[in-house]
């Protein structure tokens, strides 16, 4: 088995999870090689051979020349499996290598199973096993699921040279985030609203609650989304990631997103009418109540 | 301007899944359905684009499943969509990414779309992988997870959402694909007045055999609901009772109370 790791880099660095590839193929039991479009300085360390296309000619967002080179490597390696993280870079780049390779694609993957890959699905509460049908596979694997591996040791570079043709898309740069208004980073306490707060007015609720807790408001992608809650408060992957003594998760229902940004949390309480809910699997408490009547009996008790 | 909007209804997230009889999908008896979220923010936008071009622009619809999809399908006319088609599989949960996509593929080939929107993944399935598959079959560029959009002289302006609230600007030049993220705009709720006009929008059927030639490449082979690790202490009752439980337990184990 030989797995082609494809690791990401992001203004000139190259980033952590990168890691979580390695890791991965262990598991696997595969023999890596990875490749990346990235430069000199943003070559992962490992002891293998590691495949670069420069990203100073083809930029660091330019899917039809990436995928060249992916391919390029794939041409000299044949692998059995190609590997991204499942991120805003291998979501949009897997189908890509997919439809070229036209080989079976798995998404998101969470663990091995018998040589069956599990994903999550409807919205983390179920799981599938998913096993492509012979030949080769390209896979997603989920942020966090494999626990980077550390940098150790000298690859072999080799280089490749792909055209730039960016067949009808051009990268241009990169928009920093907002200035954070709040740094939930630096949050001792955190308590969050999720969709089942309802609506914009019972943002208050929790609000109170929090105040009641000396704590800041924390909320998830939904509520923002709405507009109930500013952008600056989100936890989760494209939000903030928090690691506060004690997260307290209002009506959130704990899509993997949600509890990427908030797994690193001391202590968690989740008050959630479904006790089913994702958000359940990371609690140290779940309470299991309707957040609108509850928060409002815990915010008194807090205040006696 | 030829428009498609490719759409999927899915369950409502809230459900409760219990595995189907054949053990590879959900149970879909006493389940509420409804468009897929991200699938909203692509008719949305779609309609937003037509509205801009005036007369000039033709938006199609397009979902594959069984008849209960004709009310996703109506819900995207109403929201402004001008018609659409109904790939009728009855079987539709059990094909793979690879061949949704080389459906609406196979189907988008003939017509010859300038522009594409799809949800960048479903809510049930998650895989994210239909649009771009879509777009490498014909051969167009593309662009996923858009929280940004607009449109003038044959280039689309894209911003997509990358991790920690960084954004990618991207340039798209037509034909070309785009996935749609959360929060790219508001969907519009639809009015009664234009519910009653899309009961006469023309919905074409097509039987999915007439579209679908590929095998499936990645099968599911199990599906069940996530072992649970436990450990966390479940509370329930009364809720003062239960609010003074927590205060005590985290009075005990944390040091933020005193």
């Amino acid at each position: 088995m030989k797995a082609l790791l494809v690791c990401e880099v992001r203004e000139g660095k190259l980033l952590d999870a990168s890691y979580e590839l390695l890791t991965f193929a262990d598991k696997l039991g595969a023999e890596k090689v990875a490749v990346l479009v990235g430069s000199d300085g943003s070559v992962p360390q490992f002891d293998g051979r590691v495949y670069l296309a420069d990203a100073a000619t083809l930029g660091e967002y330019n899917p039809a020349a990436h995928k060249a080179a992916v391919l390029a490597a794939v041409e000299k390696e044949q692998p059995d499996v190609v590997v991204l993280c499942h991120s805003s870079y291998g979501w949009d780049l897997a189908p890509r290598l997919a439809a070229a390779l036209k080989a079976g694609q798995v998404t998101e993957i969470v663990a091995l199973v018998d040589g069956g890959f599990e994903v999550g699905c409807c919205n983390a509460k179920m799981r599938r096993q998913v096993r492509p049908a012979g030949g080769k596979a390209v896979l997603t694997v989920q942020a966090g699921a494999f626990a980077a591996a550390a940098p150790q040791g000298t690859p072999q570079v080799e280089r490749i040279d792909v055209a730039a043709d960016g067949q009808g898309l051009t990268f241009g740069g990169y928009e920093p985030a907002e200035a954070k208004a709040v740094d939930l980073g630096r949050a001792e306490i955190i308590v969050s609203a999720g969709r089942g707060i309802g609506k914009k007015d019972n943002v208050a609720v929790i609000e109170a609650l929090a105040k009641a807790f000396g704590g800041e408001l924390g909320a998830s992608r939904p509520v923002v989304d709405a507009g109930w809650v500013d952008h600056s408060r989100q936890v989760g992957t494209t939000g903030q990631t928090v690691s506060p003594k004690l997260y307290v998760a209002c009506g959130i229902s704990g899509a993997i997103q949600h509890l990427a940004g908030m797994k690193k949390s001391d202590f968690v309480v989740a008050i959630n009418k479904d006790k089913d809910a994702p958000i359940g699997e990371v609690a140290d408490v779940l309470v299991v109540a309707d957040v609108l009547q509850f928060a409002p009996v815990l915010t008194a008790a807090l205040q006696k | 301007m030829k428009l498609l909007v490719c759409i999927k209804q899915v369950p409502d997230l809230e459900s409760r899944f219990k595995p189907a009889a054949d053990g590879l999908w959900f149970d879909d008896n006493d389940l509420a359905w409804r468009l897929n979220e991200y699938d909203e923010y692509a008719v949305e936008q779609a309609v937003q684009l037509k509205e801009q071009l005036g007369g000039e622009a033709e938006l199609t619809v397009l979902s594959i499943g069984p008849d209960r999809v004709v009310e996703a399908i109506k819900k995207a006319l109403a929201m402004g969509a001008d018609k659409a088609v109904h790939v009728q599989d009855s079987a539709a949960h059990q094909k793979d990414p690879w061949q949704i996509a080389s459906i609406i593929a196979a189907y988008a080939r003939e017509q010859g779309f300038d522009l594409i929107f799809t949800g960048m993944q479903s809510q049930d399935r998650g895989s994210a992988q239909v649009g771009v598959l879509v777009a490498e079959l014909l051969g167009l560029a593309s662009a996923t997870t858009l929280v940004g959009f607009s449109y003038a002289d044959g280039v689309v302006q894209a911003k997509r959402e990358l991790e920690g609230g960084l954004k990618g600007l991207v340039s798209l030049r037509l034909p070309a694909l785009v996935t749609c993220q959360l929060g790219l705009n508001t969907p519009r709720y639809p009015t009664l007045p234009n519910i009653m006009k899309a009961k006469k929008k023309e919905i074409r059927p097509i039987p999915v055999a007439d579209l679908l030639k590929e095998e499936s490449l990645a099968p599911t082979t199990s599906f069940y609901a996530p072992a649970r690790k436990g450990g966390g202490l479940v509370l329930e009752g009364e809720p003062s009772e239960t609010a003074l439980k927590l205060v005590n337990i985290l009075k005990e184990k944390t040091a933020v109370l005193r």
